[in-house]
């Protein structure tokens, strides 16, 4: 976004991965995000756009190649969130308790931790909401809780994996909406896996295509619409345009071979 | 009309079991009146067995207590040690590989033929009765949690990872909660078996040397002295003690899992 000389927050470097002897997943995959960046991984099933925001995580290691995560190898990263496909909510804790959980793993008092919860729920709107049991909420309300247990750690860089690809075109866009402006406040570097071409325009400033066995990053488009962005945006020729272009895009990837 | 209908059903619904009751006692009683004088003793009447109830209270009463003493205490052993066990089992499959056929061995060995060995190690009586209930009521307990405690959501389990969670935190906070469900419906098979081995197990192992005996000693006694009624207020109270058993469970489920698990819907509270 801005002019930065610091070093990339997230870099990876001709990054393979396979699972024990399985086939090759990702090949010298390579790029680096900058400080602030919204970076989207868009490309068919299989192409290891979820592989790479769980190597950013440390969850799972490379094979090959270099990566370097907030200055440090992956894994060692204590700033870093993640946000599942499905909310992943413990389903004995009420909404509070599964907000404090990551805090309460990495052992910060319990004082501490209630006051985070209640800021973080906040953001995402839930505060009326915090005694709660996740079964009690629709599926919106419950991805909006694990999106805040993901803030309580005052992430510098969220990693969201299809995070709302099972709710309804409406909820999705105004989550859409929501996690742009909490991100207007906290300022996280973010990587986002979607199947929605214009989930992922709408979203990031940078997105990368992957074509698929094995995953590579096959191109990347820049987003240039200036945030914020809000429900006119998705309105703006400029928006349609860049819809039509990644949507073009993968189409072409997904016509490749191997 | 159509508004009435549901209430009348749920009505009929509450007074149907009733009634079912009330006439199999009818039927009891017709049977009785058809058999001749000899065979009359075989099958007392439910106005007999009441009379044996208010005869024998007391005698009935002490051993109820005895019996269901026994049977929490084999109950209470077999869920802290298949808890225990359960845990260990859960650590990798190949403690699980190397554990279960033995447990499989212990759960297919008769209990009947078990019980004199038991006697000649650990003496007639309370102990006999404890250990004889808690070996009919462990493997069930033990298979549930442990399926429980490696049946843990795969993305929960990913997420305590990604949080740099501790071993033990992941235990603790993750796969006991989650193996809740497992655990209960292990400890309500179990709740049914424990009345049933500690009856059981005093049958055979009972304070044969006199004294203070349980159901399945009184049992002996009155199948000795053929007292019919005496035979059915035991059963009945056996039942009983079944009830309160599985009832204590229930309670207790319902305690640890209606706020959260779908087998408590919202609708009930």
């Amino acid at each position: 976004m801005m002019p930065d000389p610091s070093p990339p927050i997230v870099e990876l470097k001709d990054v393979d991965k396979r699972y024990g002897d399985g086939p090759l997943i990702l090949e010298k995959v390579s790029f680096a995000a900058e400080r602030g960046d919204f970076i989207t991984l868009i490309g068919p099933s299989g192409c290891g756009k979820s592989t790479i925001l769980k190597l950013i995580s440390g969850l799972n290691p490379i094979s090959a190649g270099h990566i370097v995560v907030d200055g440090k190898p992956a894994g060692s990263v204590d700033k870093l969130a993640f946000v599942f496909q499905e909310p992943t909510l413990l389903p004995w804790l009420n909404v509070t308790r599964n907000v404090e959980l990551p805090q309460r793993l990495q052992g910060v008092p319990a004082a501490q931790r209630s006051e985070i919860a209640r800021r973080s729920l906040e953001l995402v709107g839930l505060a009326d909401r915090m005694d709660y049991h996740p079964r009690q909420l629709s599926g919106g309300q419950k991805m909006r809780v694990s999106i805040a247990r993901a803030l309580s750690v005052s992430p510098r860089i969220l990693l969201l994996d299809e995070p709302f690809g099972a709710l309804d075109e409406m909820t999705r866009d105004r989550l859409n909406e929501e996690l742009l402006d909490i991100r207007q406040k906290l300022a996280w570097t973010a990587f986002f896996v979607t199947h929605s071409v214009a989930e992922a325009v709408f979203l990031s400033n940078r997105i990368l295509v992957m074509s698929a066995n094995p995953g590579r990053i096959h191109s990347e488009v820049r987003v240039d619409l200036p945030y914020p962005r809000t429900e006119e945006t998705r309105l703006s020729e400029a928006y349609q345009k860049l819809v039509v272009e990644v949507s073009k895009l993968l189409r072409s990837v997904e016509r490749l071979k191997p | 009309m159509s508004d009435a209908k549901p209430s009348v059903m749920r009505i009929v619904r509450r007074i149907l079991p009733f009634a079912t009751g009330v006439g199999m006692i009818l039927l009891w009683y017709a049977i009785d009146l058809g058999m001749n004088s000899e065979q009359r003793f075989l099958l007392p009447t439910p106005g007999a067995v009441a009379r044996a109830f208010v005869e024998e209270g007391p005698a009935l009463w002490s051993a109820a207590l005895n019996t269901g003493g026994g049977a929490l205490l084999g109950f209470g052993l077999a869920v802290a040690l298949s808890f225990v066990l359960a845990l260990v089992l859960s650590l990798s499959p190949l403690v699980r590989a190397s554990f279960y056929p033995y447990l499989m061995i212990l759960q297919m060995t008769p209990i009947i033929v078990i019980a004199p060995i038991l006697i000649l190690w650990v003496g007639p009586g309370l102990k006999s009765v404890t250990i004889i209930t808690f070996l009919i009521c462990f493997f069930p307990m033990v298979v549930n949690t442990t399926q429980g405690l490696i049946s843990t959501d795969r993305n929960l389990v990913d997420f305590f990872r990604m949080c740099k969670a501790s071993r033990r935190q992941e235990i603790f906070l993750l796969r006991v909660p989650s193996a809740l469900p497992y655990f209960f419906t292990g400890l309500r098979i179990g709740a049914t078996l424990a009345p049933i081995g500690a009856i059981v197990g005093d049958y055979i192992a009972g304070n044969s040397a006199g004294g203070q005996g349980g159901l399945g000693f009184l049992t002996i006694i009155y199948s000795s002295r053929f007292q019919m009624g005496a035979l059915f207020a035991t059963a009945a109270v056996g039942c009983l003690l079944g009830f309160i058993f599985v009832a204590g469970v229930v309670v207790l489920s319902w305690l640890a899992l209606h706020k959260w698990h779908d087998s408590f819907s919202q609708a009930d509270h």
